[in-house]
């Protein structure tokens, strides 16, 4: 079999636009997860930290429960068994009513499944403060609540900063899952072409290449952000 | 409670009416912590006086440190009694917090801020705990800075400071609070000996202008020179408190003579 090599098919139309109505859904689906897990994970990665025991507990609970399920399980769970789990007219109202069932139910799964990593992200850096700092901030008369938010997070943050860049990248290519549960994003889109064109090597390609843009200019944003954080006389300047 | 003095105390003879009328800064009543199955702190008793500087030292994991942190409430205790200027330190009804913004704290390894400047790292807790301005925490902490040598490195973060420097700028982060009484926990430990007296000179000046101090330390000089009683600890246990001149000259126990034979032969 020869295969007939065509790199036009990629940038003509209508794939060029399919190729870019798949990139504006990666964009929207791993944006929303992005904010949603971030939240919700530093959320959780501070209980963990508390000297509170039950707010330990039910942040271990969280991860544990989070980070021992596929990814991909966790998005068919999403939107094919919760809905069932739910009262009748919750269930009636996600089956019919839900606008964009397929995006909302990727950004929950995703940015759910994400905020179970960033909070041990969070926890680790917490943790690297150092029980010194937190003593030296309470001897002085501040709050847990004032410690948190002046002394340790400030430092937590600089500190979770490169993991936290690995973790975006994670959530723009975990994003490509969500073509299982039907969201055309930039993998689904691309598989699209393939089956209509017959040309996958070509499209897949282009999406490949549109990924890699994406990470590279991630990567670049948050390594500006380190160097505009970065601590006199602490760290390296990057 | 008693208060134990030595009769042949210098200070004791020198301002006998006055240290009797002291009022009670800090009082340690048979204190007892346990880690597990370990004896921490066994029945510690002990008092530091309004304007007096009590030395506590002894041998590593003797307890030092952590009687110390008991007195603000950094570490809890299982059995006894510690009050600060009348409040009950160990009570559940306490508001740590309020008392902890009225006793300075000076630690090991200094523990400033590392993302705030020398100025945010003084100015911080008097602004958010105090409710000061911030003209007058910075005026405060301009003063204290001055006081301890430091007026240039104000806009200066922590990690572009010595070891000395940034004990200074930790004693004035804790004087900025305007503190009843000041603890220090090895503050000199950390340090290249050349910056230990840099330190120093700041805490005898301190001592010289009346501040109650209660010093984890084992920079005997300083205790010698400029402390009024030492407290001696091992395994937990306060083996002896006496007045510094009397502690220095004649120890009474054979530990506290061991110790100090060894230490001082190394200074």
């Amino acid at each position: 079999m020869i295969y007939h090599w065509d790199w036009s098919v990629p940038i003509s139309a209508p794939y060029l636009g399919w190729l870019m109505s798949g990139l504006a859904w990666t964009l929207l689906v791993a944006g929303a997860a992005w904010v949603l897990a971030f939240i919700v994970g530093v959320g959780i990665g501070i209980l963990r930290t508390l000297p509170n025991r039950a707010a330990r507990r039910f942040g271990a609970l969280y991860v544990t429960i989070f980070r021992s399920i596929p990814l991909l399980l966790q998005l068919f769970l999403w939107y094919f068994v919760v809905p069932e789990l739910l009262p009748a007219s919750a269930a009636h109202w996600i089956k019919r009513d839900l606008p964009l069932p397929e995006y909302w139910t990727s950004v929950i799964g995703l940015g759910l499944f994400t905020a179970a990593r960033i909070a041990e992200q969070i926890r680790a850096g917490i943790e690297a403060v150092g029980r010194g700092q937190s003593m030296a901030a309470a001897a002085s008369g501040l709050t847990l609540l004032q410690s948190y938010r002046y002394v340790v997070l400030p430092v937590a943050a600089r500190y979770v900063l490169p993991p936290l860049t690995s973790e975006f990248l994670n959530v723009i290519k975990n994003s490509s899952l969500a073509l299982t549960i039907g969201l055309l994003e930039l993998t689904g889109q691309s598989r699209q072409i393939e089956g209509e064109t017959f040309h996958g090597i070509e499209a897949f390609t282009a999406a490949t290449l549109i990924y890699v843009v994406l990470t590279l200019a991630a990567i670049a944003a948050m390594r500006a952000l380190e160097r505009v954080v970065a601590i006199p006389g602490v760290m390296a300047r990057v | 409670m008693t208060i134990p003095l030595r009769l042949d105390s210098r200070n004791f003879v020198r301002d006998e009416l006055d240290l009797v009328l002291r009022p009670v800064v800090i009082a340690i009543d048979h204190v007892s912590k346990k880690f597990g199955d370990l004896d921490v702190l066994k029945q510690c008793s002990m008092t530091v006086l309004k304007g007096e500087v009590v030395v506590v030292c002894g041998p590593s994991g003797s307890g030092k440190s952590t009687l110390l942190k008991c007195v603000n409430g950094l570490e809890g205790f299982q059995a006894g009694t510690i009050t600060v200027a009348g409040t009950s330190v160990g009570e559940r009804r306490t508001d740590l917090t309020k008392l902890r913004s009225q006793i300075g704290m000076v630690f090991q390894h200094f523990e400033l801020y590392p993302h705030l400047t020398v100025l945010q790292n003084i100015t911080l807790a008097p602004i958010q705990v105090l409710g000061r301005t911030k003209s007058a925490a910075f005026d405060k902490a301009m003063s204290l800075l001055r006081r301890v040598g430091l007026a240039d490195k104000a806009d200066c973060h922590p990690g572009q400071l010595s070891g000395g420097q940034q004990q200074r700028a930790a004693i004035a982060r804790a004087l900025a609070m305007d503190p009843i009484a000041m603890l220090f926990d090895e503050p000199t430990s950390a340090l290249d000996p050349e910056t230990i007296s840099e330190v120093l000179d700041v805490m005898t000046g301190l001592a010289r202008d009346g501040m109650t101090m209660m010093v984890v330390t084992h920079e005997m000089g300083f205790a010698r020179h400029v402390a009024n009683r030492v407290v001696f600890m091992d395994g937990g246990c306060i083996l002896e408190e006496a007045a510094a001149e009397a502690f220095f000259a004649q120890p009474s126990t054979e530990r506290a003579r061991s110790f100090l034979s060894k230490i001082l032969r190394q200074q």
